[in-house]
């Protein structure tokens, strides 16, 4: 990805110094934590849910040797985005365990952007992911979460955002299928106006798996959630998005909003889709749906009537069906880099998009 | 051109179409007229070739083709552009990359290479200059929140684009402003040629006094019930359609 940023990269799940950038003091691996950093990450590490009451965090915290802490002061502003690779290399079978801290406290902003990547198709690596970000009053965290991995991949992630008052998360993810391609995100809203806005796409083919799990816990009033998800399922691929938002008692006057909308382009695709909406309060406003359908018969029609082939017309709905999440991302570097490569994966010419903009 | 021979059509088992005749040489302009309901629309989706609407009688020659036999696309191919009366919001598909693969898919059953993005967007700009419409709306998603005038300028410079052979436009005036109705009007006539023919659906004189056609139809009940010149397109205006339905 071509982008002017704070990057940090993982061969294998160790630390690649050379390919890396000089490490703002903001920014540092466990490993070197200065007392006052060890402090920090003993306090928050693991602390959005407690370790053992997720499957995956916990397989991750028996093996914790290494991580990456991001702590902003209050008041701070990271001046470039962080961006993270971590790379799977080789074709011996690795376990590579990655772990995120962010701790923002009040009124700090910052960018992450988290790029898994594999060199070549057949790899078959394990990854754990555990990242947990802790938003303190006001902060304001942008947050990417890409999954280009090769087919035979495993790959287990988590992501737990704590959110404080007035604090706001934006946060987009990506996933391609792999062999196993399971990403949970856990967020609670503890301090009342805090926003939260989820937006997701994935894109298993062949005999893929995608699995994404959000659920997504109201403590308090007053927040907002914001959660949009939209799956183009191929051949005999399966993808499964469980999304569920609690409501608790206290958080009256909550909005939050859950739609996950599915593209099956084979009939021997499946979509296990299951929103859940637990409401405990009584003054909310919440809306979800989930749909799975097929390309607009009309659409395709119309385009057909001026002359492009069906199945071209298919590639196009379907690139259609996820390019207005893929238009919708903030971070220019993030689109520019996805939009030719997810054309390529649609067939598409990807030139003229590069023109356009 | 177009030779229309007894054409029955049914829809979800309604009959629509109950025997229609109509034929169309090169360089003429027809006007479709006739009451709500009445089949215009289903025609333009006959011959465009849209699934659900079955033929159950007659037959279609177009260009010397059966075209009743063609796919969709290939009737596009052949040359003829239904402009619709209600164009599809497509979000996603940006206007300039479905003009593209029309353009394109077009020019390959000529036997001509694609045009490359940035020819093409030239192109692209000058149509949509000529139209009106500002070169914007080329980067959004196909007719997505355009306006009704939008659309139908858009549905005008598809049919410069593609340049048909037999443009049917299916109630493009309706719900255009003056100044809109003139650039369709315009767009329609720098595009008349001695091989190139037009059926334009209307409910509306005005349309005609822009447009002027050589022969104005009655559509009513599934079949052209009169034929006639341009003034009976005025006649219809004074009088509605009541007077011609009781004498049938
Ligand atoms: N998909 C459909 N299913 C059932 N009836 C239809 C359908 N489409 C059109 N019709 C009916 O066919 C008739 C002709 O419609 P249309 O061709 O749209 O008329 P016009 O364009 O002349 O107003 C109407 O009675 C309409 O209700
Ligand atoms: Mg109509």
């Amino acid at each position: 990805m071509l982008i002017d940023a704070i990057r940090l990269v993982f061969v294998n799940g160790i630390f690649d110094a050379s390919a890396s950038s000089e490490l703002p003091a903001e920014i540092v691996r466990f490993s070197q934590a200065s007392a006052d950093q060890q402090k920090i990450i003993k306090q928050h590490l693991g602390s959005v849910i407690e370790g053992d009451k997720h499957l995956f965090s916990g397989l991750n915290n028996a093996w914790v040797d290494e991580g990456v802490l991001i702590h902003l002061k209050a008041g701070q502003e990271l001046t470039k985005p962080v961006y993270l690779v971590q790379v799977s290399q080789g074709a011996v079978a690795h376990a590579i365990n990655h772990r995120l801290l962010v701790v923002l406290e009040k009124n700090s902003r910052a960018e992450i952007i988290e790029h898994f990547m594999s060199t070549e198709e057949k790899q078959s690596h394990f990854v754990n992911a555990v990242t947990e970000m802790v938003l303190q009053d006001n902060a304001c965290l942008q947050h990417y979460n890409l999954h280009l991995e090769g087919e035979q991949q495993q790959h287990i992630g988590a992501v737990h955002v704590n959110l404080g008052r007035g604090s706001q998360f934006r946060a987009f993810t990506l996933a391609l299928g792999s062999q196993l391609m399971r990403v949970d995100y856990q967020c609670h809203h503890r301090g009342e106006g805090a926003e939260l806005n989820l937006q997701g796409i994935y894109l298993p083919r062949n005999q893929q798996l995608v699995d994404y799990h959000t659920n997504i816990q109201h403590w308090v009033p007053h927040c907002t959630s914001n959660e949009i998800f939209r799956g183009i399922i191929s051949d005999q691929a399966k993808a499964v998005f469980n999304g569920r938002i609690h409501i608790h008692p206290q958080a009256q006057k909550t909005l939050a909003e859950l739609s996950n909308k599915n593209l099956l382009t084979s009939n021997k695709a499946e979509i296990n889709t299951k929103p859940e909406l637990e409401i405990y309060a009584d003054d909310v406003k919440c809306a979800h749906g989930a749909t799975v359908s097929q390309l607009n018969a009309n659409a395709l029609y119309y385009l057909q009537s001026r002359g492009v082939l069906r199945a071209d017309a298919q590639v196009m709905m379907s690139f259609g069906f996820i390019n207005e999440l893929l238009q919708a991302v903030e971070q220019e570097a993030v689109r520019q880099y996805l939009s030719p490569k997810l054309a390529k994966l649609f067939g598409r010419d990807p030139v003229l998009d590069e023109v356009e903009s | 051109m177009l030779s229309i021979t007894n054409l029955h059509a049914k829809v979800e088992d309604k009959d629509i179409l109950k025997g229609l005749n109509l034929k169309v040489n090169p360089g003429e302009i027809h006007a479709i007229m006739g009451p709500n309901g009445s089949g215009k629309s289903t025609l333009g989706y006959v011959l465009s070739g849209r699934d659900g609407y079955e033929v159950t009688q007659g037959s279609v020659e177009f260009a010397g083709k059966n075209l009743l036999d063609l796919e969709i696309e290939e009737r596009a191919h052949e040359g003829l552009f239904l402009a619709f009366q209600y164009p599809v919001e497509i979000p996603g598909v940006s206007n300039m990359e479905f003009l593209k693969a029309s353009v394109d898919a077009k020019r390959k059953h000529l036997g001509l290479p694609e045009l490359s993005a940035i020819e093409f967007m030239k192109l692209a700009r000058e149509s949509s200059k000529r139209v009106n419409l500002d070169a914007a709306f080329l980067k959004r998603g196909v007719n997505e929140g355009f306006s009704g005038g939008e659309k139908k300028r858009n549905e005008i410079m598809q049919m410069m684009l593609l340049e048909p052979k037999l443009c049917i436009l299916d109630e493009t005036d309706s719900g255009l402003d003056i100044d809109a109705l003139q650039v369709v009007a315009k767009g329609v006539n720098e595009m008349r040629s001695p091989d190139r023919s037009f059926i334009v659906v209307t409910h509306y004189q005005r349309l005609l006094d822009f447009i002027v056609p050589d022969f104005v139809h009655v559509l009513s009940g599934g079949r052209i019930i009169k034929t006639g010149g341009k003034e009976l397109a005025l006649e219809l205006e004074q009088k509605g359609y009541g007077w011609l339905e009781e004498a049938v």
